[in-house]
């Protein structure tokens, strides 16, 4: 019963397909397999002219490559490799009809030309489909790879669209299309400025492509219209590179902010510090792991549970650093700098005894993946999430210094440790915590560098040089400083690399902080008068 | 004037190590070449080499504590003033190879040919005459050091800012040399030696001399500091180191004196690195590593710095330890340097050398004191003991 | 013009006219004009933050001056130079923190001193001489150290560490003696001394000395300038300061 109805309106179906077409689809397509290339071309003119969208997946399929003949009856079929056989699909409907060995189907051969055809065939196809975004990427199509054959189907099409924006995107579309089709100047002229506002790499290619075969007339639009995407781009180019840079100093202002503390406060020099860094990296990596094994639902939670494990972790290490080594060292700063690069050592081999010495897998929760554009530009979200979560702990420290009342004790302690300790404060304690203020900072930063760099026993050791340059050069004792500092390095580092490349520009970078602490060694935000000496 | 200032060095510690020095380099080398294998004092030739290269290591240690531990100026970059000498050494030994590489051509080293270089890069020129290379272990390294010394000393760039940009001018360096189109084979830096001045470098006989010379020069670059420490050059630098601004209202140029120290510093650790490369066969990027140069100033840490003799015996020790636990435990070495780091900080900073001449010193002024009771004049009594010196 | 100027102004060993200089906005000199003639022994008095220091840094070229002149010996414009290029013209300056070479005996930090060439191959080469000998075997009886000479400087007392500073700014002969609370922690016996050895010092060149023992200064028995707030607020004989109202209001108190 069920499939007597089934076949009932299969037959249904077929009339009303094959009375709306000019031709029958299924025939056009079986005779694919016989044809030759030229032959192939005329064929997808012709199929594409039925206006059905039901080829469309057909034609897809022969530009992939998975068009296949069958050697017994010459019937054109979608296949998918499944073992030694493929799996048939039929190409209209898209049921699966049935298995053929490998070896009774023949390949319907395809060169980039047919691609190309078959691209602006598809592209003019489904720019009538009921659905939306089908619409919208077919437009796209059309954009990418325009034809003179499609502007009618174009043009149509438009006139029948409500949508704004994929009614926008047909007019570019069309203008594309008009521009290496055989219309009049005027719209020609009217279509440079359609391509022109569209922007981009591509427009420019677009335009330069049409430019030989259009008329000599419109030759200065076309000039006039390149000038004017070359300046629209190199602005974006300008923001992208803004944007690496600033990217590139939030990463340096995340590993440099808890040195801010350590070395820029309390002047001690903590060689330790890339190691508190790489701490965090491996809390990350070991929360994620517990949430792997034993809550796999709480994953996009990860780096948020990480992050208060990564600094309790860090600051906890600092603390004993500080107790056990730092204080029997103050007012020793090059020992201070050995004993730390001695403990610093010992964290790494530490890890590596425990976590060994390869890169440990962290996972990227899915609101840190993926990209969106901005204009001409892309934006990563992880990069995003990173330069909004640096510039937070960058204020929450600020906030923290400045208003509580732990801050007023370590400023009052760092300006003047005698009076500060004659008014009750215990100086001891507020150095001890201090510096596991510093570390568990440095920990956090560890936390979000996990997303972007390889989390190995050897992470840390990559930030510090960087991380004191930074301080060094933004002044040390000042956190705006270190700001400043370091999104200055991080853009100055990433305009340089279009002319150097990536190592020369860092080389570059680091030989100008050099000549520049020469010429003021105290940095940017340089406190200066008689309280300096001391 | 030369021989009182060069007479004035030979104290008598000073004398006594030489003499070590000399005896070390005649021995081992004979011990190599004369005995038998099977001889229960014969040193086998990598054994030459690997003391060879603790030796190199004792004098960039020497270099080391010039400015550190007289001067006061702790260089986390002297890494890069032995890489650099090395580097001098590595091509001249790269020229030496002509047509016996592997792709067999006359004038370009492997890696050239293997880039597709047409002509030797004109920096390269030059170092296929010994004179010439050994011209550039001392200039090379000596350049560097005074370009950076003129600016960091004229803007008084001091202390723990010095020590950070030293380490960033190697790391600077490190990742220079790194690059392939530097045009110093990059990341496997230079290797395959095959002779110097006509004497095969696998040869135990070169190998021999070489630790000889190693010896010698560590014994003539030891005497020269010692000399330069006891003159009143000498009393200036360790009173830069104590008390700058006092030097300077003397009306001492203090940029000039630590310029000068510093030159010759990176002069010394060019030697050692140019004696380095060809007993162990290989320079690359790696010296320039910033954990290299830190490296050395735990040995000058350890042996004693502001002493002469200390960062010698310091560097044999620790590097012999290196040697040892990197064999046996090499999981445990970066546990033990590092620990070793914390516990010279610590326990013991003035180093091994200068805890037993503090210790003796001790001892000498209370057997003064007691002495001075005895005799009951006792506000004369240590001008008496000390000027009788 | 020149010959005008130099009626103008009385022939002076150190010149001081309108020098200011700031840090951060807070004014630490306010257009200083102070003089120093030859063969002066000076005492200046002022509370703290009157820039006492500040004028010694001034003068000595630690610090450069925002405005004003500091002219040396009628001709020399010491805002050009640094401390050591003052130290070889002849200014010597002892710190308020007795600061001497810790590491080296009472000897090894006068024959430093001494005014001999001061390059590096001249100190490289240096034999030290029987004049330079008996040089400094001079300063050090003027210095009552000298049974200390081979003694580490790091050994001796407080105010045998103020001596040998002192005997180091003789060593370099100097024409003019900057010296910055020269009695602070010294006992009352210590200072008697020290007064007396600055008199001496004073009768062959000219000494400032920076001073709040009051006491001391009254020992001294020489002319008298009072800093306040940059600038100078009165200058004179020590019973004229001292009865000064501003002097009192500012510095010594009602």
């Amino acid at each position: 019963m069920l499939i007597r109805f089934i076949t009932l309106v299969l037959f249904l179906l077929s009339i009303a397909t094959s009375s709306l077409a000019q031709s029958d689809p299924k025939a056009l397509i079986d005779q694919l397999g016989k044809a030759d290339f030229k032959q192939a071309e005329e064929l997808i003119g012709q199929i594409a002219a039925t206006g059905d969208p039901r080829v469309v997946p057909a034609l897809n399929a022969f530009a992939e490559g998975d068009l296949y003949a069958r050697k017994s009856d010459g019937a054109v079929f979608i296949t998918k490799a499944a073992g030694a056989d493929f799996t048939l699909i039929d190409p209209l409907s898209g049921e699966s009809a049935g298995e053929a060995p490998k070896g009774s189907m023949v390949k319907l051969r395809i060169n980039n030309n047919l691609r190309r055809v078959i691209r602006s065939a598809t592209g003019g196809l489904t720019l009538l489909s009921p659905d939306r975004a089908v619409r919208l990427q077919a437009a796209d199509a059309v954009l990418r790879s325009p034809s003179a054959e499609n502007l009618e189907l174009v043009e149509a099409a438009l006139s029948k669209e409500t949508d704004g924006e994929v009614r926008a995107r047909m007019q570019e579309a069309r203008a594309v299309s008009i521009l290496i089709s055989e219309r009049p100047v005027d719209q020609k002229r009217a279509a440079i400025e359609t391509v022109a506002s569209l922007g981009g790499r591509g427009a420019i290619s677009i335009l330069m492509s049409a430019a030989p075969s259009l008329d000599a007339a419109l030759k200065p639009d076309v000039d006039a219209a390149i000038a004017r995407i070359e300046t629209t781009q190199a602005f974006w180019d300008m923001g992208q590179n803004v944007w690496y840079g600033l990217s590139l100093g939030s990463v340096l202002l995340l590993a440099a902010i808890g040195l801010a503390i350590t070395f820029g406060v309390m002047g001690i020099i903590n060689m330790a510090h890339g190691e508190m860094v790489m701490l965090g990296a491996y809390s990350t990596y070991v929360v994620q792991e517990v949430i792997r094994t034993s809550a796999p639902n709480l994953f996009d939670w990860s780096l948020a549970i990480a992050l208060p494990v990564a600094f309790l972790v860090t600051a906890a290490v600092g603390l004993v650093i500080e107790r056990g080594v730092i204080r029997f060292l103050y007012g020793r700063p090059l020992e201070t700098l050995l004993a730390t690069w001695g403990v610093s050592l010992i964290l790494q081999q530490l890890v590596r005894s425990i976590f060994g010495p390869t890169n440990q897998e962290v996972g990227n929760p899915s609101w840190m993946s993926g990209a969106f554009q901005l204009g001409q530009m892309q934006i990563t979200w992880n990069r995003l999430w990173i330069v909004a979560f640096s510039l937070s702990i960058f204020i929450g420290l600020l906030v923290l210094m400045k208003r509580s009342a732990f801050g007023l004790q370590m400023r009052a302690v760092t300006q003047n440790r005698r009076m500060a300790s004659s008014m009750g404060i215990r100086t001891p304690w507020v150095d001890a915590f201090t510096f596991a203020l510093g570390s568990g900072i440095a920990g956090i930063a560890g936390v979000a560098l996990s997303q972007i760099d390889n989390v190995s026993p050897n992470l840390g050791q990559s930030y510090i040089i960087d991380s004191f340059m930074v301080v060094v050069f933004g002044g040390v004792g000042n956190l705006w400083g270190t700001l400043v500092g370091a999104l200055s390095l991080g853009v100055l580092n990433k305009f340089l690399e279009p002319w150097t490349g990536a190592v020369l520009g860092k080389i570059l970078v680091l030989v100008l902080i050099i000549l520049f602490i020469q010429k003021r060694p105290r940095g940017l935000f340089a406190l200066k008068g008689r309280a300096v000496e001391a | 004037m030369i021989t009182s200032f060069v007479l004035r060095a030979l104290e008598g510690r000073i004398v006594m190590a030489v003499a070590v020095l000399a005896a070390v380099a005649l021995a081992v080398p004979a011990s190599n070449l004369l005995l038998s294998p099977d001889s229960a004092l014969h040193v086998p030739t990598y054994a030459v080499s690997l003391m060879g290269k603790y030796l190199c290591y004792a004098l960039l240690a020497l270099a080391l504590d010039l400015v550190w531990g007289y001067c006061g100026i702790l260089s986390l970059g002297h890494g890069a003033f032995f890489a650099l000498g090395g580097y001098a050494m590595g091509m001249y030994l790269m020229r030496q190879i002509g047509s016996r590489g592997v792709y067999g051509n006359p004038v370009l080293p492997d890696f050239m040919v293997f880039l597709n270089w047409k002509e030797l890069p004109w920096f390269w020129h030059g170092f296929d005459m010994f004179w010439f290379a050994m011209l550039m272990v001392l200039l090379v390294p000596g350049l560097l050091a005074f370009v950076f010394g003129w600016f960091a000393f004229r803007s008084r760039v001091n202390g723990v800012y010095l020590s950070i940009i030293t380490q960033a001018m190697t790391y600077a360096l490190m990742l220079a040399f790194f690059r392939n189109d530097m045009g110093f084979g990059g990341n496997n830096g230079l290797t395959d030696y095959k002779d110097i001045l006509g004497f095969s470098v696998q040869a135990d006989g070169t190998r021999a001399v070489l630790f000889a010379l190693s010896a010698l020069m560590l014994a003539l670059c030891l005497v020269l500091a010692s000399a330069i420490t006891r003159s009143k050059f000498g009393k200036v630098l360790v009173g830069v180191r104590d008390a700058e601004s006092r030097v300077r209202f003397l009306g001492f140029r203090v940029e000039n004196i630590k310029l000068f120290t510093f030159v010759v510093s990176a002069m010394m650790a060019g030697i050692a690195g140019a004696l380095f490369v060809p007993q162990v066969g290989i320079i690359n990027p790696g010296e320039f590593a910033p954990a290299n140069s830190i490296e050395v100033v735990v040995w000058t840490a350890v042996g004693g710095r502001g002493t002469l003799i200390g960062p010698i015996i310091g560097a044999v020790l620790v590097n012999g330890g290196k040697s040892f636990f990197t064999g046996a435990f090499p999981e445990l070495w970066l546990y033990a340097l590092g620990a070793l780091f914390i516990g010279v900080t610590l326990f013991l900073p003035k180093g091994i050398v200068g805890t037993v001449q503090s210790g003796l010193a001790a001892r000498r002024a209370m057997k003064a004191a007691a002495r001075a009771e005895a005799s009951g004049n006792d506000d004369r009594a240590p001008s008496q003991v000390q000027a009788a010196e | 013009m020149n010959l005008v100027k130099s009626e103008t102004r009385p022939k002076s060993l150190l010149y001081l006219d309108g020098v200011s200089v700031s840090f951060d906005g807070f004014k630490a000199l306010n257009s200083l004009s102070f003089v120093v003639e030859p063969g002066e022994l000076r005492a200046i008095i002022g509370p703290n933050g009157a820039g006492k220091t500040t004028m010694m840094d001034i003068i000595t070229g630690k610090t450069r001056p925002d405005s004003g002149q500091v002219v040396f010996e009628d001709m020399i414009d010491l805002t050009r130079k640094d401390e050591a290029d003052i130290a070889q013209l002849g200014i010597g300056r002892k710190f308020q923190k007795p600061t001497v070479f810790e590491s080296h005996t009472v000897w090894d930090n006068l024959e430093l001193a001494l005014n001999r060439k001061r390059g590096v191959f001249a100190t490289l080469f240096y034999r030290l001489s029987g004049e330079d000998r008996d040089r400094i075997e001079e300063i050090l009886a003027t210095i009552r150290l000298t049974h200390r000479r081979d003694d580490l400087a790091a050994s001796l007392s407080h105010g045998q560490k103020q001596w040998l500073e002192i005997g180091m700014l003789l060593a370099q002969e100097p024409k003019l003696l900057l010296v910055d609370e020269p009695v602070a922690g010294m006992t009352d016996a210590e200072t008697a001394e020290t007064a007396i050895l600055l008199k001496e010092i004073a009768k062959s060149r000219s000494v400032v000395v920076v001073e709040h023992d009051m006491g001391f200064i009254r020992d001294l028995g020489v002319k008298v300038t009072c800093l306040a707030e940059g600038s100078v607020l009165a200058e004179g004989s020590i019973d004229f300061v001292s009865n000064d109202p501003k002097v009192i209001e500012n510095y010594l108190g009602r």
